[in-house]
């Protein structure tokens, strides 16, 4: 049915449709509406959740993991500081292999105090084995929140998920949207399958430990156990990207290609601004000049040989960084997508990172064609005269 | 991508309901089956201090999400503000529309802030005292804006508007028959058309 949700609608309502057996919260700015419209889900009798009001982020992801060991279904949300103050929490979560599902609102970290959109707070977050989904609007945000129920529950991932939206420009913006029907939604993602579960196994005379001291005899067989349910979760987000679409019209996978058959230069995008360079990109189409987007929908893991597939072959390729990684060199995003290109045996493509967007800087239309002109310009000529540059800063 | 998006800026003072215009205008013309955004601009909220929403309207889906810079139309909910911000800035002179909650004329308003493009005025303050009761200039200037740019029917706009008061007011049918009297009192009201 075709409605108007902002971002925090949309989570709140997929959250209720998932009707999961936990949700352990704190609020925070932008986010705090995700838990709050939710918690009033509950107080209307409309989900079987268990709230969990909890006096810290720190106590939100303790007590998803303490739900989610038992067997159930656990679920939460958040944003800058609060993620931040997850920390130690997140890699626990992954550690013990705990299909998590989490919302995150973007939001830069402090200091300075900024309440608005970056994408520094999930991209911290990158080696703590999460699988991060980005959405370019709120309909992507709903649909991926659904999907990561099932990518985090499958028997070959169990990793905890976390589906984000750019904080305030998706999280408050109310926009049309397809939403599903509740048994749809619940048909989906089903039930939880059966885990290895501390209470039952207590109950059974068998009990488990989960979480116990590993040193060096079994730890890194364990580790290695956790990163094989990175490297099986890029098989398995297709296939459920794909299930989706069969199901609902709307085909998920690593990344969106847009206008890229013919490009010779590409802009690779995370995020809301993906929809604003659309535009830009259909114009500068119908004045001929060969510019294709790559949409990064899934962060981690990291489609690494499916974006040189479809990269190869391109003369110049920009990379939006929206978040600043303080390594004196580039962005983020940038040497991730340098390592994916890196194994092209021959006409390797020139690389140029923008950093942009920073504690919520709109990003304009003439900012978004201004890099375009920039990578058609190193495709043009064959060389790269730079690569880093700032775009959208007083300087 | 070829059709322009109709983008829409309201000004007001925090706590007069220049979001919720926003929210329950995008709604009003999501009824009409057009894809719509709504979205305030987020500082530190105050009451009373200057605020701005925006609404994006359009017959196809609406990817753009970079902040709106040349509106086609501007709403000022609070005539106070005309002269201590510049409420034309980024408005077409040739195209572009400017709707002002006050007593005085166009004209008046015109020379009042040397702009030469088309401006509307409705006394929706007014209005809303003598509907509602109180001073929530919002709905009205709705009524004035659909009147104005015809973008969607005044009746979808009633009808959702009404559907959604309803809603929020569940206990108070009189807010729900105040506010939809005052969208067509200002919708027959507005001067400069």
């Amino acid at each position: 049915m075709k409605v108007a949700r902002t971002g925090n609608e949309a989570f709140a309502e997929a959250m209720r449709q998932i009707n999961p057996d936990v949700v352990a919260a704190y609020p925070i700015t932008p986010a705090t509406e995700i838990v709050q419209i939710f918690s009033q889900f509950v107080a209307d009798g409309l989900v079987k959740t268990e709230f969990v009001a909890v006096e810290s982020e720190h106590s939100a992801m303790s007590a998803c993991i303490g739900a989610s060991a038992s067997g159930v279904r656990a679920m939460t949300g958040t944003s800058s500081q609060g993620l931040a103050l997850m920390w130690e929490m997140l890699y626990i979560a992954a550690g013990l292999r705990l299909p998590i599902i989490m919302s995150v609102v973007n939001r830069t970290l402090s200091s300075p105090i900024n309440i608005h959109c970056d994408h520094s707070d999930t991209i911290g977050a990158r080696d703590s084995g999460w699988i991060q989904l980005f959405s370019e609007n709120v309909q992507e945000a709903y649909d991926n929140l659904i999907q990561a129920v099932r990518i985090a529950e499958h028997p070959d991932v169990k990793l905890p998920v976390m589906a984000t939206t750019d904080g305030f420009i998706l999280s408050h913006c109310l926009e049309t949207m397809d939403m599903l029907l509740d048994e749809d939604v619940q048909a989906f993602v089903g039930e939880p399958p059966e885990r290895p579960n501390l209470i039952k196994s207590v109950k059974d005379g068998k009990p488990i430990t989960l979480g116990a001291l590993d040193l060096q005899d079994y730890y890194f067989e364990h580790k290695r156990q956790s990163a094989e349910g990175m490297f099986n979760a890029k098989k398995v987000i297709p296939e459920i990207g794909k299930e989706f679409g069969q199901k609902f019209g709307r085909t998920y996978t690593f990344f969106e290609e847009y206008r890229m058959d013919d490009a010779e230069a590409v802009v690779i995008v995370m995020g809301s601004t993906t929809g604003t360079a659309k535009d830009v990109v259909d114009v500068m189409r119908e004045e001929g000049k060969k510019i294709g987007i790559l949409k990064l929908r899934v962060y981690r893991p990291f489609p690494a040989e499916e974006l040189a597939r479809v990269l190869k072959g391109k003369k110049a390729i920009g990379v939006m960084d929206r978040a600043e990684g303080m390594s004196a060199t580039t962005g983020p995003v940038y040497p991730d997508i340098c390592a994916a290109l890196y194994d092209i045996p021959e006409g390797r493509p020139l690389l140029l990172d923008y950093i942009y967007g920073l504690g919520g800087r709109d990003v304009t239309k003439e900012d978004i064609r201004y890099i375009c002109e920039e990578i058609l310009k190193t495709a043009d000529t064959g060389k790269k005269d730079y690569t880093l540059k700032y775009v959208g800063v007083r300087e | 991508m070829t059709e322009k998006v109709f983008e829409v800026r309201w000004h007001g003072r925090g706590g007069q309901g220049a979001k919720t215009a926003a929210l329950l205008f995008g709604d009003a013309a999501l009824s009409t089956g057009k894809y719509i955004q709504a979205f305030p601009e987020y500082g530190p909220e105050r009451m009373g201090a200057p605020v701005q929403s925006f609404n994006r309207i359009s017959n196809n889906p609406i990817r753009d999400h970079s902040g709106i810079e040349r509106p086609d139309v501007v709403v000022v909910l609070d005539v106070t503000l005309v002269g201590q911000i510049d409420v034309t800035d980024g408005l077409d002179p040739d195209k572009g529309l400017l709707i002002v909650n006050t007593p005085l004329g166009p004209e008046e308003i015109k020379k009042k802030i040397g702009y030469s493009g088309r401006v509307y005025t409705v006394d929706a303050s007014r209005i809303a005292k003598e509907t509602i009761g109180r001073d929530i200039p919002n709905t009205p200037m709705m009524g004035a804006l659909v009147r104005v740019t015809g973008v969607i029917d005044v009746d979808n706009l009633l009808e959702d508007t009404k559907k959604k008061l309803e809603k929020k007011f569940r206990n108070r049918p009189e807010i729900v028959e105040g506010n939809i009297s005052a969208i067509k009192r200002a919708y027959n009201e507005v001067k400069g058309v």
